[in-house]
């Protein structure tokens, strides 16, 4: 049986010995001691691809910084989530994301922005992502201005989660995009619209185009939103939805992460099929005697 | 199965499972999320091996796929289950322990041979021989499957044929091997829980069963009869008798959904009284006397539904339902109370806690529960209870509990009622696309970009042979009707098959050739199977 049994590994985060299973990566022994982390890249229900590098931290005899998301915990490590090195570099990070990319819708990064003092303005004439967006159906819409290279929508189109590898990374250094085969256009790639990629995407890079809409004719109000728990009416699996709402009518659909049914992924129907809920589909109606 | 009906596996265990075997289902696009768990497992990797007359998106992604004739399942699982127990390959412990019937079973499939099989399958001998040994030799194997099981004159049979291959193996009734039917419809399971069965109250508890009876007519106020009811093929064929006057339909559409349709739609138009509740005034509500406008149940309106892993869910309104429309428990309430029983006005959770109350198998779980736990999966008796990820554990006891042994069904192949012929030389069957549902009601809501429309796909033998082009029209005709529709030549298709999704009834009336033949043990139509002959339009003039 012993080889059943986890082994429990001891480390020191920030000064406070936490002990943890082998396997266990740093960023969740952190999260396990409530020391937060930031992260950009880095999703519980996908793959680590070390793209970002926002979480590294310092792992002292490391020479390098470690990306805390997929580094595991090693005996006696000696772990400093907000060393002065890792802030400078987090900084940085941002900094360079912030001046080549449109941050803007972005609540989390805007946070971390602040809290590391980031400070876009102190370079000068900074090369920047100016693509325009692509609006090439009425359920999503890609501003690659947005776009982080993250790699989140990469991995959850691939086998993170949907294996329809329709996007990948095309081009090089500043020219990286994310984009479809030959960039075609969407609906003649093969994607198959279930959105994953949008509920994964950090920066809103990928739109929900009813709430892009809503943005362009400034018509977005976040105080008159709010987020329901429900079951999708289609098939019968039972994935839990959350329907975002802005007044009385839904403008997106997401499922949570730590979901066992969905992992927080959905299929085109559960997605986008519950247009017929609202105008102009459904109207008043009244008791019909027709004889 | 073995007594309750439901999948007796939760999805996660196919994630661990080392061998898959998908049935008559195209869950990649009927069921999409549920598919995300076995391409887990096939990543962590498990062996998957599809059985389907098509190579469905499903297929592809198989190790094996078994191209089997429509309607051939029995003679394929029969042969399945003599090959195993010709190469010793199952497992004498658990049979002599948990099982019955295993030497007349093994007497009666002497005669599925892999040759004879494969005669009538289609599916070359080695790849049968192939999956019965993968299948047995695996420590955790999982059988899925769908509608291309179920919709079939002997649907019952063809499940039935499955369970034997679990027992066989003894795979079933331990977490990672199980049985598993996708439920095609949101709460389709939860129905069945719900009583909404001919000759069942409330969690599976028989009409039949005198103390299970009064308890409930105590509850309600009202005696209840005690004779089984009408499954809803019987009750077409009591419309056309004369004896069934009236029907009240919830959020049903049989004037598009039921097979050979134009058949189904007189009898709804002869009724006497036809009340239809439902969020859309759809075919079956022009046909009504009586319309009752409903609320939306999953975004506007608050209740529980329960999924294929029999995990019931709570659903809550999220939008306000449009002025007029009620919720389906009020409306109901309200005809009961106009018909004499003095139900109170109750909120769903009252209504949830007087089912708790009626239902052991959901006596645990309180609403404050189900938030809590994301759902809870029944059996789930009290408020301590976890839920139930698997059921039928009770067979690998040492002690079964003085239940009956699991019994091995004897189930013969026959093929699908209507028979090939001259007129009618090609097999049609019928499936979902991803993007749609159903007869589009509710799917053809939104704009998907990847609709193509119902296409009757053939294949390019057939085309070539019929002298037909990419997206030309053709007459398609079964013994029942005929209707237009575009061909979609694939080359993947086995001559002699055609294939359509039945989404835009408003455009094309394709279950005016689908057959009503039904299975007698559980009312279920032959939606698989018709025969059809495809008539080129003119001759010689839409060469594209």
């Amino acid at each position: 049986m012993s080889e059943l049994q986890p082994t429990e590994i001891a480390i020191s985060i920030n000064g406070t010995t936490v002990s943890v299973d082998a396997g266990t990566t740093i960023l969740e022994a952190a999260r396990s001691a409530g020391v937060e982390i930031p992260t950009l890249c880095w999703a519980s229900n996908l793959t680590p691809v070390n793209a970002c590098r926002l979480c590294v931290v310092e792992m002292e005899g490391s020479r390098n910084l470690v990306p805390a998301c997929s580094r595991e915990c090693e005996q006696g490590s000696i772990i400093h989530t907000e060393s002065e090195r890792v802030a400078l570099n987090r900084k940085m990070i941002l900094e360079f994301l912030d001046t080549t990319n449109d941050l803007s819708e972005s609540t989390e990064l805007q946070e971390f922005i602040v809290r590391y003092e980031a400070d876009s303005s102190r370079y000068t004439e900074p090369s920047q992502m100016k693509d325009a967006t692509k609006i090439e159906d009425d359920l999503f819409v890609r501003a690659y201005d947005r776009c982080v290279l993250c790699y989140k929508c990469v991995e959850a189109c691939g086998d993170d989660a949907q294996f329809t590898f329709a996007i990948s990374m095309a081009g090089r250094g500043f020219d990286t995009r994310v984009s479809t085969e030959f960039d075609t256009p969407l609906p003649e790639s093969a994607c198959v619209y279930c959105g994953n990629c949008v509920g994964v995407c950090p920066t809103n890079a990928l739109q929900f185009k009813k709430e892009f809409d809503l943005r362009q004719a400034a018509q977005w109000e976040p105080e008159r939103q709010k987020t329901t728990e429900t079951i999708c009416s289609y098939c019968g699996v039972g994935c839990t939805l959350e329907l975002h709402t802005q007044d009385n009518e839904i403008y997106k659909v997401t499922s949570p992460a730590d979901h066992s049914v969905t992992a927080g992924h959905l299929c085109v129907k559960g997605r986008f099929g519950w247009q017929y809920v609202q105008p102009p589909t459904r109207r008043p109606s009244s008791p019909d005697m027709s004889s | 199965m073995f007594g309750a009906g439901g999948g007796t596996s939760s999805y996660q265990e196919v994630e661990e499972a080392d061998f898959v075997l998908l049935w008559g289902s195209n869950a990649r696009e009927a069921h999409p999320i549920y598919f995300h768990h076995v391409l887990k497992g096939l990543k962590s990797g498990a062996k998957m091996h599809a059985v389907d007359p098509r190579r469905t998106a499903s297929a592809r992604f198989a190790d094996a796929w078994l191209g089997i004739n429509v309607g051939t399942d029995i003679a394929l699982a029969n042969a399945v289950a003599r090959e195993i127990i010709a190469a010793d390959l199952h497992d004498r412990k658990f049979i002599d322990h948990s099982t019955s019937g295993f030497e007349e079973f093994a007497a009666h499939v002497q005669t599925y041979t892999l040759e004879y099989a494969s005669s009538v399958t289609g599916v070359p001998a080695d790849a049968i021989q192939e999956l019965a040994h993968s299948y047995a030799n695996a420590s955790m194997a999982q059988i899925l499957w769908t509608l291309g099981i179920t919709e079939h004159h002997n649907g019952v049979d063809n499940v039935l044929s499955l369970c034997n291959l679990a027992l066989l193996t003894g795979h079933v009734g331990r977490w990672g091997s199980g049985l598993v039917p996708l439920r095609g419809q949101n709460n389709v399971q939860g129905g069945g829980d719900m009583g909404a069965l001919p000759n069942k109250l409330p969690g599976f508890q028989d009409v039949t069963d005198n103390s299970a009876r009064q308890r409930f007519s105590d509850a309600y106020g009202v005696e209840l009869n005690p004779q089984p009811g009408l499954h809803l093929t019987l009750m077409f064929e009591a419309m056309a008798t004369g004896t069934l006057k009236g029907l009240y339909v919830i959020g049903e559409n049989p004037a598009d959904s039921e097979a050979d349709v134009s058949h189904t739609r007189k009898l709804l138009t002869d009724l006497e009284l036809l009340v239809v509740q439902d969020i859309f005034l759809t075919r079956t509500a022009e046909l009504a006397d009586v319309v009752l406008p409903a609320t939306v149940g999953w975004a506007e309106s608050e209740g529980t539904v329960t999924s294929s892993e029999r995990r019931v869910q709570r659903v809550r309104a999220a939008v306000e339902a449009p002025a007029g429309t009620r919720d389906d428990h009020t409306i109901i309430g309200e005809v009961a109370q106009l018909l004499g029983a003095s139900w109170p006005a109750d909120t769903p959770e009252a209504l949830w806690d007087e089912l708790r109350s009626l239902s052991p198998m959901h006596s645990g779980m309180s609403y404050e529960r189900l938030e809590d736990n994301n759902g809870l999966q029944w059996p789930c008796p009290d408020l301590d209870h976890p839920g139930t990820p698997f059921l039928h554990g009770w067979l690998w006891e040492d002690d079964l509990g003085g239940k009956e042994r699991a019994p091995f069904s004897l189930v013969n192949h026959e093929g699908p009622k209507e028979q090939l012929s001259d007129e009618f030389p090609i097999r049609l069957t019928t499936g979902r696309a991803l993007d749609s549902y159903n007869t589009g009601v509710q799917s053809r809501g939104y704009p998907s970009p990847i609709r193509s429309g119902d296409q009757l796909e053939i294949s390019h033998l057939d085309a070539a042979s019929l002298n037909l082009a990419q997206g030309e029209l053709v007459r398609v005709s079964s013994p029942r009707g005929s209707v237009e529709i575009e061909v979609d030549i694939k080359t993947d298709q086995a001559a002699g098959l055609a294939f359509t999704t039945f989404h835009f009834p408003e455009l094309i009336d394709l279950n005016l050739l689908t057959n009503d033949e039904w299975d007698p043990k559980s009312g279920t139509a032959e939606f698989k199977a018709a025969a059809i002959r495809i008539d080129k339009l003119t001759s010689g003039e839409r060469y594209v």
